[in-house]
């Protein structure tokens, strides 16, 4: 198209912005604003430090910490993971370095950086989640994620997170004690309604949902009878829950007016934006960091690539860009 | 210079019906290995398998970096199929390699299986000092033994089933080895890798002989580098990371 078909169009103006100033790729998560919607999801990318030889961390929209508890956790016995189709269980058990350690060791590293940084915290008790809340906000990081999602712990995680009144409650304790960070609501798949959980996020004060964790799951070894992971359970993650989570983010989306952060098997561009389309403002990249651990720099200038092929200027016009009236299946492509 | 980076496959040689040399040749400068890391490779284009599977580093050569790997799995029936000319997508090195020799020590190398990659690395480092005790099931899985002999005047090799060298397992070999070592002149410092159940018994023999050594462990990994804690081995100062903080570790350490 010529200069005079973009004038025509009407889209003189913004064609001369995009190739003057460049697109903006920027979103907003409540007050907080991040350069553009990838984020790296919570015990994916260790503490930052480990990705650093691979992707330029100032790059990201924002680093996720694993999941940090008031004392140290060791975590579960090994096997930990195991491969399954199109992705992978594990169970952790959230081993973490405790919250003291984290402030003193891995925080002075993670501010360096020009990203955001937000800590995913998990607590045994209502109790623990605020203090550790407090303790983060008062260290100046710029988000909290509840982690009341976690399949792999026996206390708190998904107990809490699949409880209405205990959710609810839990969110406003911690709304009200912390001043200046987001709070972000990590929701579990694990529910009949995640329209309802959302919506209890939501009214309880959370400046927005990410969703979804990962979805219990098992797998056994027929030569021996052994389950392939000592905890027996675990947590599914990978492209084979994707269309799973980008289900919950649209029905998330259909229900709450906080953003939503889209999580589940992000691969590559194209799933980023499928989530966006579906509702999310911004994407957590999880299990992908580990079969590429640039993905999330690759993500971020696919969604600038795609903006550009198709003459967008806003990463924001995708969000619940949807257009439910009409389907298109790829069967035939 | 980084870790993760393309390689073409050079080579993909069958050894026997379960076991492949595999050549690949960097697109990219990387970095060197020290003996005793590995790589993470992709064995496939699709999502399933979904992770890359980690190959100890075994040598280099003309060739290109070279691996030896066993067929057990989706991952590597896959990798048996990588035809030359290929790229591939890898990481590493990665994990802590065996540590520097220590002087006053004759290093005493086991290897059980297709754990000689791993040892064989180790052995240029030592150029003749070593000695190599390897076992494996039978002669068609003893690998490499030419360039054994040419590395170390002292090869005790063992069979399973008595098919070369003597018969029964590498832990009977180094049973006699340290029986026969009547006088405590010759400090050894043992360095394993095999099957874990291998690894134990021989961390058992060493703490009975007064021995130090190292073992190089075996677990699953996602990631390589530290960042999943998939890899944990418990050890007498906690969980540590099969990947980063090994694969290798001292034998007093591991809790079995
Ligand atoms: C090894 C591993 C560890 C995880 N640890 C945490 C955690 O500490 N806290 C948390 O909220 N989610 C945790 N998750 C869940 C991820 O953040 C993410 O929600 C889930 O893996 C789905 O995304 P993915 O398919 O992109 O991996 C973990 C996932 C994996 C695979
Ligand atoms: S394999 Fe991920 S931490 Fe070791």
């Amino acid at each position: 198209m010529d200069i005079k078909g973009y004038v025509r169009k009407g889209r003189y103006f913004r064609w001369k912005k995009l190739y003057g100033r460049g697109m903006d790729l920027a979103v907003n998560i409540g007050h907080l604003k991040l350069k553009n919607p990838v984020m790296t999801a919570s015990g994916t990318f260790g503490y930052g430090e480990e990705y650093s030889e691979f992707v330029e961390l100032n790059m990201l929209g924002a680093v996720v910490i694993k999941g940090i508890s008031l004392k140290p956790m060791e975590g579960n016995p090994s096997p930990r993971i195991c491969e399954t189709p199109c992705g992978m269980l594990n169970s952790i058990g959230l081993q973490n370095i405790g919250l003291k350690r984290f402030l003193k060791e891995k925080l002075p590293y993670l501010k360096k950086f020009d990203t955001r940084l937000i800590v995913n915290i998990l607590g045994n008790t209502p109790q623990e989640y605020v203090k550790l809340s407090k303790s983060l906000d008062d260290v100046s990081v710029d988000g909290i994620e509840l982690n009341v999602s976690c399949p792999n712990v026996k206390k708190g995680g998904i107990i809490l997170g699949t409880n209405k009144k205990a959710l609810a409650r839990l969110i406003s304790k911690i709304r009200q004690s912390v001043k200046k960070a987001i709070v972000i609501t990590k929701l579990s798949p694990n529910v009949s309604n995640i329209q309802e959980f959302s919506k209890i996020a939501e009214d309880a004060g959370s400046d927005a949902v990410s969703l979804i964790n990962t979805i219990p799951g098992m797998a056994i070894d027929i030569e021996t009878w052994k389950p392939k992971l000592a905890n027996i359970t675990g947590g599914l993650s990978g492209p084979a829950i994707k269309p799973i989570a980008v289900r919950m983010v649209w029905e998330a989306h259909n229900a709450v007016k906080i953003p939503i952060i889209g999580i589940g098997g992000i691969m590559n561009a194209e799933d980023a934006i499928e989530f966006m389309l579906a509702g999310a403002t911004a994407i957590e990249v999880g299990t992908a960091n580990f079969v590429n651990p640039k993905a999330t720099i690759e993500i971020i200038n696919g969604i600038e690539a795609y903006l550009k092929k198709r003459d967008m200027l806003d990463v924001k016009e995708l969000i619940g860009g949807l257009n439910a009236t009409e389907s298109h299946n790829n069967l035939n492509d | 210079m980084s870790r993760y980076f393309k390689a073409k496959i050079i080579n993909n040689l069958p050894l026997n019906s379960k076991n492949h040399l595999l050549s690949i040749e960097p697109l990219e400068q990387v970095i060197n290995p020290e003996p005793g890391q590995f790589y993470m490779i992709e064995v496939g284009n699709s999502y399933d398998p979904l992770l890359k599977r980690p190959f100890s580093y075994f040598r280099k050569t003309e060739e290109g970096i070279q691996f030896l790997y066993t067929i057990k799995g989706k991952g590597t029936s896959l990798m048996k199929d990588f035809k030359q000319g290929r790229i591939i997508n890898i990481n590493g090195p990665l994990g802590t390699g065996y540590p520097k020799p220590e002087k006053g020590y004759t290093p005493l190398l086991v290897a059980g299986g297709i754990g000689i990659a791993s040892i064989f690395s180790l052995t240029e480092t030592f150029a003749k000092k070593a000695l190599i005790l390897y076992g494996a099931r039978n002669k068609d899985e003893i690998f490499v033994l030419n360039e054994l002999k040419a590395l170390t005047d002292e090869l005790i090799i063992s069979t399973d089933d008595g098919s070369l060298g003597e018969k029964g397992t590498v832990i009977d070999v180094l049973n006699d080895f340290l029986t026969r070592q009547s006088s405590l002149a010759t400090r050894h410092l043992l360095y394993a890798c095999g099957p874990k159940p291998m690894l134990e018994a021989i961390s058992k023999i060493a703490t009975d002989n007064g021995i130090k050594g190292y073992v190089s462990l075996e677990e699953n990994m996602a990631c390589g580098f530290g960042a999943c804690l998939g890899c944990a081995v418990k050890t007498i100062n906690g969980y540590k990371r099969v990947c980063k903080e090994g694969p290798v570790f001292s034998m007093e350490e591991i809790i079995w």
